[in-house]
């Protein structure tokens, strides 16, 4: 493992990226520009907007974030024991049984509670 | 000893450029092609003939210059940002969302090494031994675009897909992650070309056949990452118009169907890769010294694995309907999560079995 093996992800944020700004100008360039009020204005289903759509939203959609916050953490852990698993044998296999364990609790209790309701 | 350490790493400079200019030209040519071949699948899925005007002169060929002709489309309608966007988040997210899917071609093996100009060149632009990893992490940013372009569009529209496809994505990227967890301890190894060359030998050495319940729960999450079909919410069009993109044209919203099925192609790839032996060949040995044929042959055999696999997301768009949305997020939750620990449980729990009694697993 040396940075070279890195040094090709990086030629490829230049092409991938470099490919999307070309585009971005050049049809910016390429269009014609001709402004009027009601077609700079926001679309909603074509009569004038009401309010503003910066407003607070369900809670939800920020509960469902948080669990996967968690869950995502313990995805991540489990990565480094996996691919060392055929190593660390019944011991590994004890161990991370035990996390996963207290963890599909605390699932259950989410689910108990009704976090996962959606009415 | 000095300018020849130089010349060496200009060499794998220029080598490396070229290796991914070139795969990430054949990746736009199979995306652009893949906005025909869908169009022409659903065509002929619902008894008509699909675009079939755009051909050279005379010949329609079928509408083979259709994706040409979309693109020139794209590039010369007006480029319109609403007065009351966020202009820089504005523009920055379908350039955000398509990197985040383009990025992900950098670590999958689209070949073996081939020999040219007498010079070994792989046929993947990074051999990084953390490719699941980085394909994980860079695959998910994709999120950021959907989020900002739903944010900043200031419509009612864009922000419920916005919201939508965030709470979506996410809760699926777990399922995915804990399915590659089972994968993972089989092959040892986060690598892909190593999972790959594992994975040579008889047909049984796929790992379909070793992990048939973490192949469905990752194609599952597949369809779900990339917003297809029966998980297409974020742009379910009876209802939010066109999700997080209404207020897009122009070429802002063709990068954003671009990055779509940028996302889509690449993610065939993936599960080539993972589950069906990648560039490798049933009952054909991977040879020690491969020269160009064998080169080209790999190359092939991954894209015929990876469109097949492209035909079905296609084949299942117009043949499913569209989940509720709770109902997509009780599937997720409530169904594959437990499924997937379950699986992680049942993989590691075999392996040590099979270590015990001594059968090579």
């Amino acid at each position: 493992m040396t940075p070279n093996d890195f040094l090709p992800v990086l030629i490829t944020f230049f092409v991938v990226g470099g490919f999307a700004g070309i585009t971005l100008i050049a049809t910016h360039i390429l269009g014609p520009k001709r402004y009027s009020k009601e077609k700079h204005d926001i679309y909603e289903c074509g009569l004038d907007y009401i309010g503003d759509s910066r407003k607070p939203f369900s809670v939800k959609f920020y509960l469902v974030a948080v669990l996967f916050v968690i869950f995502d953490l313990e995805v991540v852990f489990m990565y480094p024991w996996a691919v060392n698993f055929r190593h660390l044998g019944l011991f590994g296999f004890v161990s991370m049984g035990i996390f996963l364990v207290i963890l599909t609790v605390g699932l259950l209790y989410e689910w108990k509670k009704g976090a996962l309701e959606w009415e | 000893m000095l300018d020849l350490s130089i010349v060496m790493s200009m060499a794998f400079l220029v080598e490396k450029s070229i290796v991914t200019v070139f795969i990430f030209i054949v990746v736009l040519a199979v995306v652009a092609y893949a906005t025909l071949g869908e169009r022409k699948i659903a065509g002929y899925l619902q008894d008509r003939h699909g675009p079939n005007r755009a051909g050279i002169g005379k010949h329609k060929l079928w509408g083979i210059l259709q994706p040409i002709a979309d693109g020139t489309k794209f590039f010369m309608k007006e480029d319109i940002i609403p007065d009351k966007a966020n202009k820089i988040l504005f523009v920055l997210a379908p350039t955000f969302t398509f990197c985040a899917a383009g990025f992900i071609m950098a670590a999958i093996p689209f070949g073996d090494r081939i020999t040219i100009f007498g010079r070994e060149v792989l046929l993947q632009i990074a051999d990084i031994n953390l490719g699941i990893l980085y394909i994980l992490a860079i695959g998910s940013l994709g999120v950021y675009g959907i989020a900002m372009g739903g944010w900043a569009s200031n419509n009612k529209y864009s922000l419920m897909g916005g919201l939508r496809t965030v709470s979506q994505m996410i809760s699926y990227e777990i399922v995915m992650g804990l399915a590659l967890v089972a994968l993972m301890i089989d092959h040892g190894t986060p690598a892909l070309r190593q999972i790959v060359i594992q994975q040579s030998g008889p047909i049984w050495h796929w790992s379909v056949f070793s992990h048939p319940l973490g192949f469905l729960l990752f194609y599952i999450s597949v369809f779900a990452e990339c917003s297809r079909m029966p998980f297409d919410l974020p742009e379910a069009e009876n209802e939010l118009v066109a999700g997080y993109h209404t207020e897009y044209s122009s070429m802002k919203f063709g990068l954003f169907q671009f990055g779509e099925y940028t996302h889509m192609t690449l993610a065939s790839c993936f599960i080539a890769t993972l589950y069906f032996g990648g560039w490798t060949i049933p009952w054909v040995a991977v040879p020690e010294n491969p020269g160009l044929i064998w080169g080209i042959i790999s190359f092939g055999v991954l894209w015929i694995k990876a469109l097949f696999f492209l035909f079905v997301f296609m084949w299942v768009r117009w043949t499913l309907p569209r989940f509720r949305y709770d109902q997509l997020l009780y599937l997720g939750w409530k169904k594959l999560i437990p499924l997937a620990i379950f699986n992680i449980f049942l993989t590691a729990g075999l392996i040590l079995l099979f270590q015990k009694f001594g059968i090579a697993g």
